[in-house]
């Protein structure tokens, strides 16, 4: 298989996210945000930054760009999508992710290694973890606080579309261990269909042991051994655009 | 032909901040009376900020060489040579007035200005640091500066790509109406692709890109960086400049790709004095000479004027010498990345700057004067006439506290020893993929990808010791930072410095001045470190008050092995606790005896050079034998503080230790005194006396002070306090008094 990391411009980690694929072994492109085709690739990664500037709201812009066209296609066709940070907060001004990502609870930029826990491993993108598993992993944004109305809510909960939540260490999600406000701790979403996934920390900064632990590694282990292996997916039965 | 433009008058001139005899000198030197877009070039040039007209003299007593060394002072950023074929460059700058005028956008745009200084050179940025200075939590401003600062490094770095990886902050109330702001940035470059600033071939293109010029920091250099302040500085606010990160990220972009071809023969950041400084010090650089047609600068309004054109200091732009031919490659790469270039001009044989505006010319005037016909001024100096009585420290007048334990959680609740979690959290400590120890330790560590090697960073100064002895305290800012780059693991290579210091003009100031520099240079020297890069910031005044002499020293380090970086917080119960170094009865100019005792006073801690070189020897030996847990320099609030660092900094939960007192000084002085050239090492039980053969080799004292164990740190019977408290002492104090 052969991944695509897309380059906005103004986009931060999208070399780290290639670095990371390569420590990991894994066949890496550069996707252009001009580029009117995917090159075929796999699976595509929206790297974190700050793309066009984010001067209106984060991502807002991204999504009216060319190579956003070619994902939103290749999303709705089943391809594997992964958004981390600004890619989540692209994702869902794409609408292909529920919800929005508003100002941190304190308003304020936060650097830091949290804890997040895995609530589902029936999926593409958590399939090489083990149900409830604490991960330790950074985030770094302004921009991190999940929101969405109560019925949205309830439907992600309801089709267990929450894959990553804020926890403390002993994995219990508590007001303390929420970094940025966002509602019911969520971390990190897939869509109805369990292609697309979006979440605010960095996996792709937690795959060495030298810099930043290798907890996050398994997110990029699970689409290999999806995409290699045809682990069956298990969809929800809810309508698109959930 | 149009009429030329009117000679100024000797008021406009007394305007420009020249004084009447540099305005004869000038006269002189161009042969007539300037008109006033030739005064505004001109002023500039010669303003202190560009034209170093008063610490020239000073500054060649540096020690810039050595066998590293690539690149030493006089372009955009010092360059020293790593192995591998690799080369670091770096530099640090002042941000000074703009950032106490505009809080966020000063601090920014000094975060863009320094990237831009060492991407100019062809290295891609991988760390800034940055070095602030603030007056008292009691002052109604401080927080509202710490708040805009602190948000205003983050707003501009969180968006170039480039991590926040350390840096140091204090607080005294001599800076409560002139803090200080200085950025740092590192880059990784191949050695044999450096980029200089010196222009070259006659007839080839001027290209300038970058964002479009507007009238944002006219006279920031001249008039804000080169004069006091005073009740009229907040109508300077327009004087400094608006950042714009986006941008400069797809700068940064943009012009690492050019550099990878084959067109670019000068590069230089628009700066200091814009348009004006960057074209005049690359054409002088080269010996040739620069036309410029300003009717081609991108503008942001039409009815800007060549006056404005000339001296805007707009953030986000460059000035490209390129070869004849070349331009279509280099419009290319910019196109690709949305940004404006534009052929403005290109270079001449006549040394003449020939600027020409809606087809008149309105500036002819020769380089060699404005690059380096400034006067260079030997200012008189003289010791302050208060020094000997605040060097006077009466031991017997200080009485020893009641309670050492509160007395240490008070310290560490103190500002300037707190955690500064609150602040570097603010900050993308990470992207780039090598910070390998970040933030909060005695120095940063990156590590270079595709190699075994790591650069260590850190960056220091106490200015209470420089206040109190300039020369002491100057040397102690190298030793600090070369023994912070010493317990991270690795040998110190280079220094880049920013002389902070108040009016020169003033004889006490120049005495300052002199004595930091011959204290940099005398532990430079000592340590094997050249200077390659630096800054002088002078005027840091309000109504007449200088600020303390701050002479900031970046320490640049290199580990052969990423392997052997080392923290400052203990790892495992079992170990022992190892001082190296010793403790003599020193108080003055300690954070104790201000905070505790409400003085200011003393002679700063002694150095000896050699004992310090021998301690730092052994200190990175017995790192690079795999010996050493934990490394941590003795600092601010002296060993009883190290010590409860070693506790309480590291990620995981606090460790306690039990340590044993030696008690042939003061108790006082012996927990709280700040002693300099002593590491606080632990190290497994079996390796102790493998350290303890080192340290004698090199007759290095070597002290065993106790044990990591449990969840309390006692010190003899002195301190007996939870490793719980400490934590929370320390770890929030900062949070709370920004929150008071």
């Amino acid at each position: 298989m052969r991944w695509g990391v897309v380059t906005f411009p103004g986009s931060l980690d999208d070399s780290d996210a290639r670095h990371a694929l390569e420590v990991l072994g894994e066949p890496a492109v550069a996707l252009w945000h001009k580029d009117r085709s995917l090159q075929g690739v796999d699976c595509v990664v929206l790297p974190g930054g700050f793309s066009y500037g984010d001067y209106l709201r984060a991502g807002a812009l991204a999504r009216f760009s060319p190579v956003m066209e070619c994902v939103i296609r290749f999303a709705a066709d089943g391809g594997l999508v992964l958004g981390i940070c600004n890619g989540f907060q692209v994702l869902c001004e794409a609408g292909l992710l529920p919800g929005a990502l508003i100002r941190n609870r304190h308003l304020s930029f936060i650097c830091a290694t949290v804890h997040c826990r895995v609530e589902e491993t029936d999926t593409p993108f958590t399939a090489a973890y083990s149900q409830a598993e604490v991960l330790a992993l950074p985030i770094k944004h302004g921009e991190g606080c999940y929101v969405a109305d109560a019925e949205t809510l309830q439907g992600l909960e309801d089709n267990r579309q929450v894959l990553f939540r804020y926890v403390d260490a002993a994995g219990r999600a508590t007001e303390d261990a929420n970094p940025n406000g966002s509602l019911r701790n969520i971390a990190g979403i897939t869509n109805a269909t369990r292609n697309v996934f979006g979440l605010m920390p960095h996996p792709e900064h937690a795959c060495e042991a030298l810099c930043g632990g290798v907890d996050g590694a398994g997110i990029f282990r699970s689409v290999r051994v999806t995409l290699s292996d045809g682990l069956p997916i298990r969809t929800a039965s809810v309508p698109p655009g959930l | 032909m149009t009429t030329p433009l009117p000679p100024v008058t000797d008021a406009q001139a007394a305007e420009h901040g020249l004084t009447p005899e540099e305005f004869h000198r000038l006269c002189d030197a161009i042969g007539r009376l300037p008109n006033l877009v030739e005064l505004g070039v001109c002023s500039v040039m010669w303003s202190e900020h560009c034209s170093y007209k008063s610490s020239r003299v000073v500054l060649r007593g540096l020690p810039t060489s050595g066998p590293r060394v690539l690149q030493g002072p006089g372009e955009n950023a010092g360059a020293i040579a790593i192995g591998d074929g690799l080369a670091v460059v770096f530099k640090i700058e002042s941000h000074n007035h703009p950032s106490y005028i505009e809080p966020y956008q000063g601090a920014a745009t000094g975060v863009g200005g320094i990237l831009r200084d060492v991407f100019t050179m062809g290295a891609r940025p991988i760390a800034n640091l940055n070095s602030l200075r603030f007056g008292s939590f009691d002052h109604p401003r401080t927080r509202y500066l710490i708040g805009g600062v602190v948000s205003g490094i983050g707003g501009y770095g969180n968006c170039v790509g480039v991590p926040t990886v350390g840096g140091e902050i204090y607080f005294d109330k001599a800076y409560n109406e002139n803090i200080l702001v200085n950025a740092f940035t590192l880059g990784l470059v191949r050695a044999d692709r450096i980029f200089r600033a010196k222009a070259a071939g006659v007839g080839n293109p001027v290209i300038y890109v970058g964002s479009k010029t507007g009238r944002d920091g006219i006279h920031g250099a001249s008039l804000l960086a080169s004069a006091e302040f005073d009740e009229t500085s907040e109508q300077k606010r327009p004087t400094v400049q608006v950042g714009d990160p986006f941008t400069e990220k797809l700068l940064i972009e943009a012009c690492l790709e050019l550099m990878e071809q084959d067109s670019v023969i000068a590069i230089q950041d628009m700066g200091a004095a814009g348009l004006t400084s960057s074209s005049v010090e690359m054409a002088a650089r080269g010996g040739l000479g620069i036309a410029i047609d300003l009717d081609r600068v991108p503008k942001r309004e039409a009815t800007i004027t060549p006056y404005e054109l000339l001296l805007s200091e707009s953030q986000e732009r460059m000035l490209i010498v390129a070869k004849a031919g070349a331009e279509q490659a280099v419009m290319d790469v910019f196109t690709k990345w949305d940004l404006d270039a534009a052929v403005i001009g290109h270079l001449t044989d006549d040394g003449t700057l020939r600027v020409q505006a809606g087809g008149q010319e309105v500036v002819a005037l020769p380089l060699e004067p404005l690059a380096h016909g400034a006067p260079v001024y030997e200012r008189p100096y003289a010791p302050p006439a208060n020094l000997e009585e605040m060097q006077r420290l009466d031991f017997g007048q200080i009485p020893q506290p009641g309670d050492y334990g509160q007395t240490l959680l008070r310290l560490l609740a103190t500002p300037n020893i707190a955690s500064k979690r609150w602040v570097f959290r603010q900050y993308d400590s990470l992207v780039g993929s090598n910070t390998v120890v970040g933030p909060g330790s005695d120095a940063a560590v990156l590590r270079i990808k595709g190699s075994t090697r790591a650069i260590a960073l850190s960056v220091d100064c106490n200015s209470r010791y420089c206040a109190l002895d300039p020369y002491v305290g100057a040397m102690t800012a190298v030793v600090e930072s070369a023994r912070n780059v010493v317990c991270g693991g690795a040998e110190p290579l280079g220094v880049t410095n920013c002389l902070n210091f108040g009016n020169p003009e003033k004889p006490e100031v120049m005495w300052q001045f002199r004595e930091a520099v011959r204290g940099l240079s005398d532990a430079c020297t000592a340590l094997g470190v050249p200077v390659v890069s630096g800054n002088v910031s002078f005027y840091n005044e309000t109504d007449g008050r200088s600020i303390p002499p701050t002479p900031t020293v970046a320490m640049v380090g290199l580990l052969a092995d990423v392997a052997h970086h080392t923290t400052q917080w203990f790892k495992s119960e079992g170990d022992v606790v190892v001082l190296l170094g010793r403790t003599r009865e020193e108080l003055g100019g300690s954070e104790y005896l201000a905070t505790v005792h409400g003085q200011v006073r003393g002679t700063p801690p002694w150095i000896d050079l050699s004992v310090e070189l021998q301690v730092q020897h052994i200190c990175l030996q017995a790192i690079r034998e795999g010996i050493v847990r934990s490394a941590h320099d003795c600092a601010e609030g002296g060993l009883a503080v190290a010590l409860a660092e070693a506790c309480i900094a590291g990620p995981g939960e606090p460790l306690g230790a039990e340590v044993e007192l030696e008690a042939d000084i003061r108790p006082d002085a012996w927990l709280f005194g700040e002693s300099q050239s002593r590491v606080l090492l632990s190290v497994r039980r079996k390796h102790v006396n493998r350290l303890r053969e080192l340290a004698r080799a090199a007759d290095v004292s070597c002290t065993m002070l106790g044990e990591v164990r449990g969840r309390r740190l006692r010190i003899g019977s002195l301190v007996d306090v939870s490793t719980a408290d400490l934590r929370a002492t320390w770890a929030n104090a900062l949070a709370q008094r920004m929150e008071e």
